[in-house]
């Protein structure tokens, strides 16, 4: 190998070493996933922000158990809990060659995720049309339908792009390149569930 | 050309030494049951809000270390994940003193419609004509000059 050659060669020994280091080496779609889920939590945030000092100085604010049912959210959060265990086996079978339980694994996280957004669908739709609840209400169904919607699109969004891995994965073997791009998803298949737990205990539980 | 993924795994590319997803999965699930009874007990009202969002954190960090492989990801990524959580907070306390001066919510009208008040009944009056009084001098303009002893007066209300 010419000395020109080994200065390009990005897999010499002690390369990382001389240039600027990697924050993910070896998937450096991981740190655009990781930047892009920084500014979509900044984006929940403000909204989980707003609804706090909202209610903080709302004296009149309802008891959000008289509106919304504990039980068919606690299950909603099982089920979405449920799903970002078979996303990483789906991971961890794809890093290890499986094909056939990683697609195994993919289709049950992807039928989790319309599961969950039934579930959700079935509540707004008693909310909307049994209580007569709306957007224009009042604050504590805004910030509701607010949070509650943003993440709903975030959950269809992953079913989405998971099930598009899905497809493109059938009839295919197992590659380095695949197991990269289902890490990369991952990553926002747990943010989706990360936001749903502190939504289910800020609006549900508290 | 294609590599399968098994024979890239040795070489720990995308392979992670993580602890079992089993065991994460089932805290969490342990982590819910608790906040729901903690939901159920009946506790003061300080005590379930801090005993609720200390599990629900606990559950959020639980998936970010360990489904999301921030504990096993390189430090410098913590950044990434951290600065949203400092901004968020800035975001909660900058909203708390501009709230804190509204008087909303007495009645249960206000919480079902809204309580609007016009600016003009909550904000200072500027008189018309003081604020622009010396706009036209330029900025400089005193450079060198001591200071005025006595601040300007107040301007009337």
């Amino acid at each position: 190998m010419s000395e020109a050659a080994a200065a390009l060669d990005t897999h010499a020994e002690g390369f990382h070493d001389e240039l600027e280091p990697s924050l993910t080496p070896g998937n450096s779609g991981k740190l655009g996933m990781w930047v892009f889920l920084a500014g979509d939590a900044m984006t929940f945030g403000a909204g989980i922000a707003a609804y706090g000092a909202l209610r903080w100085y709302n004296v009149n604010w309802p008891d959000p158990a008289d509106w919304l049912g504990i039980t068919l959210t606690a299950i909603m959060t099982f089920i979405l809990i449920c799903s970002s265990l078979t996303m990483v086996e789906a991971l961890s079978s794809a890093q290890h060659g499986n094909q056939k339980r990683m697609q195994l694994f993919l289709g049950l996280t992807v039928i989790g995720g319309i599961v969950f957004l039934g579930c959700q669908a079935s509540e707004w739709h008693h909310l909307i049309w049994g209580e007569g609840l709306s957007i224009k209400t009042s604050l504590f169904s805004a910030t509701f339908f607010i949070l509650t919607g943003f993440h709903g699109c975030h959950v269809f969004g992953g079913v989405v792009y998971l099930s598009t891995l899905l497809i493109n994965s059938i009839g295919k073997e197992a590659t380095a390149h695949e197991a990269k791009l289902l890490e990369v998803a991952g990553l926002y298949w747990h943010f989706v569930d990360l936001v749903w737990i502190l939504i289910f205990t800020f609006v549900y539980l508290i | 050309m294609a590599e399968t993924a098994a024979a890239h795994a040795p070489h720990g590319a995308v392979e992670h030494e993580g602890p079992s997803y089993i065991a994460v999965f089932i805290y969490l699930t342990l982590l819910t049951a608790a906040e729901l009874g903690v939901y159920g007990l009946g506790l003061p009202k300080p005590v379930m809000v801090g005993a609720l969002v200390a599990l629900a954190l606990t559950k959020a960090a639980l998936v970010a270390m360990f489904f999301m492989h921030l504990a096993m990801e390189r430090r410098g990524l913590w950044v990434v994940a951290v600065t949203p959580l400092v901004i968020i907070s800035f975001c909660y306390f900058m909203l708390r003193p501009d709230l804190s001066r509204r008087t909303w919510a007495h009645t249960e009208e206000d919480v079902i419609v809204g309580h609007h008040e016009e600016p003009s009944a909550i904000l200072p009056q500027i008189p018309q004509g003081k604020a622009l009084e010396h706009a036209d001098q330029p900025a400089d303009s005193q450079a060198g000059q001591p200071k005025p002893a006595a601040p300007p007066p107040p301007v009337p209300q």
